[in-house]
């Protein structure tokens, strides 16, 4: 379908901050599914691209890094130009009732958790890691929603030095937590995953893999779950940590 | 309204236009984009006797106007076919082919008696180069290629359609060993095998180092086959390769395809099916031809 981009924005160097207009998008997008959208330029196939939030029932959000021709056709468009999108797809996070929540997310992996934690308010605490201060972003935004906001970065430059995920070992000596939702890099998942395993917390990640077609008839995009080969972009992104098989 | 019928192999279809195996699951996805009584076949993932794995992540590269795929014929096996997805294909208006794979002749003989004639046409899958064992290996050589041919052909309850590879030297010799088997009809061509490694990282991005490019990428090369084997063979031939539209699909059936697949394109566009059945209607009207089948084979090579 095709929606009008009607804000964009520059939020780092080669991060781009896109809002399109679409009531259809917008009704039905949850927080972890995704985009899958036709770039231009010399890209054949589309990008799938999580969404990052949803606004007033009219506006899709996502937020994208310029890696290929792709999105480096997508980061040339203009405001006011049409975007060919299909979505919303995948399964997104899932929200049974739960009181005590970590949403961890690292880089370019928080955008769909800003959704998240927009939905969980107070409840969350709000991990975010990256590799230096000048790679920190969104953190405003997050700590609209909630006061326990964290920061790690590797080189200590910005909130706590280290890896997010040492912080998070921390938080939960300290605190009660039943369901942790994350989104980053894949070693950064595995090790929020084995953590969350042993404590026997219920956890939700969202996966990343090179897609086709989007929504599960192509077969490209698999990962490994529970000794089986399942589609991250029909099946997925969203899948419980426990049956991940982060090795395989 | 021009007539889009066609009959291949003594099976009739609505239009000529089917999907590539492998590229359209078994319907369920694209059903929810559009009717899939609008197609004259649906050609369903490639199956085997058994449930097969397929091959690790990543499997999919782009490339200029076209990808690599080294899925590895991942399926659920006939079995599960039949029980799941045969009766829901069965509620459209559309002829079924069941795409074969093995990894020995038996395994092949196998998956088509447990097909047996729940299916429209049988399409043999001696051409996928994703595989270590079987696949390509039994389409890249003229003996084998009529040797597994007669032996499907022995035990198939529906006609047989042999699915050529283009990675070979001359594929008219393939065509003619499908042909003296006992084959009904031909589809070419699958994948051209090809590799793209990541300068940064000195890696292949796909983790089986090689896979099939398709897209529009290998239209010509396509294209060429279907010409060549047109005038090689007696058999009706489903062209594929790089079809996005109707004057893709035009293009292939004056070349002496009766029918065409559609795959690759549907990944951009996910109505690229119908548009060209819309597409070679449109080309039909415009040019006062009353029957599609008249074009067949219609080009004029110098």
């Amino acid at each position: 379908m095709d929606c009008i981009l009607t804000e964009k924005n520059k939020l780092a160097d080669n991060i781009y901050d896109f809002k399109i207009k679409s009531t259809s998008l917008a009704e039905n997008a949850k927080a972890g599914q995704f985009l899958h959208i036709l770039c231009g330029g010399n890209g054949y196939l589309r990008r799938p691209i999580s969404i990052c939030e949803v606004i007033d029932g009219e506006y899709v959000r996502f937020i994208f890094q310029v890696k290929g021709e792709g999105t480096t056709a997508l980061a040339n468009a203009n405001v006011g130009d049409t975007i060919d999108v299909l979505g919303p797809l995948g399964n997104g996070f899932s929200f049974e009732e739960c009181d005590n929540v970590i949403v961890i997310g690292g880089g370019i992996g928080i955008f769909p958790l800003l959704e998240v934690t927009k939905r969980l308010g107070k409840k969350a605490i709000v991990l975010l890691g990256f590799r230096s201060a000048e790679n920190v972003i969104l953190e405003d935004e997050f700590a609209k929603y909630t006061d326990r906001i964290f920061v790690a970065t590797e080189d200590g430059s910005c909130g706590y030095k280290g890896y997010i995920t040492d912080l998070m070992r921390n938080i939960l000596e300290t605190n009660k937590v039943d369901r942790i939702y994350s989104c980053g890099p894949m070693p950064m998942m595995k090790a929020v995953s084995s953590v969350a395993v042993d404590k026997q917390i219920d956890t939700q990640v969202s996966l990343e893999e090179r897609m086709g077609c989007g929504i599960g008839a192509c077969v490209t995009c698999t990962c490994n779950i529970n000794g089986g080969r399942k589609r991250v972009c029909k099946d997925g992104p969203v899948f419980s940590a426990s049956e991940v098989e982060w090795d395989a | 309204m021009p007539d889009l019928k066609i009959n291949i192999a003594g099976v009739e279809w609505n239009n000529p236009v089917t999907t590539a195996s492998g590229t359209f699951g078994f319907g369920e996805e694209y059903g929810q984009y559009f009717d899939l009584s609008a197609l004259g076949a649906v050609c369903v993932k490639a199956l085997s006797a058994v449930p097969r794995l397929g091959n690790p992540s990543p499997r999919i590269a782009e490339t200029p106007m076209g990808i690599l795929n080294s899925v590895g014929l991942q399926n659920p096996g006939v079995e599960y076919f039949k029980e799941n997805y045969l009766a829901k294909l069965r509620t459209y208006d559309t002829k079924i082919i069941a795409n074969l794979c093995g990894s020995s002749i038996d395994d092949y003989v196998k998956a088509a008696e447990m097909l047996g004639d729940c299916v429209d046409m049988l399409e043999l899958n001696i051409s996928c180069p994703n595989v270590k064992v079987g696949g390509m290996a039994f389409g890249t050589d003229p003996r084998s290629t009529e040797e597994i041919t007669t032996a499907v052909k022995k035990v198939a309850k529906a006609p047989l359609i042999v699915k050529l590879s283009p990675n070979v030297t001359d594929v008219c010799e393939i065509a003619k060993a499908a042909e003296a088997g006992g084959a009904d009809a031909l589809s070419l061509i699958n994948t051209l095998l090809g590799m793209k490694i990541d300068i940064h990282t000195r890696k292949p991005i796909l983790k089986n180092n090689t896979g099939g490019l398709s897209g529009p990428a290998i239209k010509p090369v396509a294209v060429r086959m279907v010409s060549q084997v047109y005038h090689a063979v007696k058999l009706p031939l489903i062209g594929m390769g790089g079809i996005s539209n109707g004057e893709d699909a035009i293009e292939f059936m004056l070349a002496g395809a009766t029918a065409v697949a559609v795959g690759t394109a549907g990944f951009v566009n996910p109505y690229a099916w119908v548009d060209t059945v819309c597409g070679i209607e449109k080309y039909l009207v415009e040019n006062k031809i009353e029957k599609v089948t008249d074009i067949v084979g219609q080009a004029e090579l110098y």
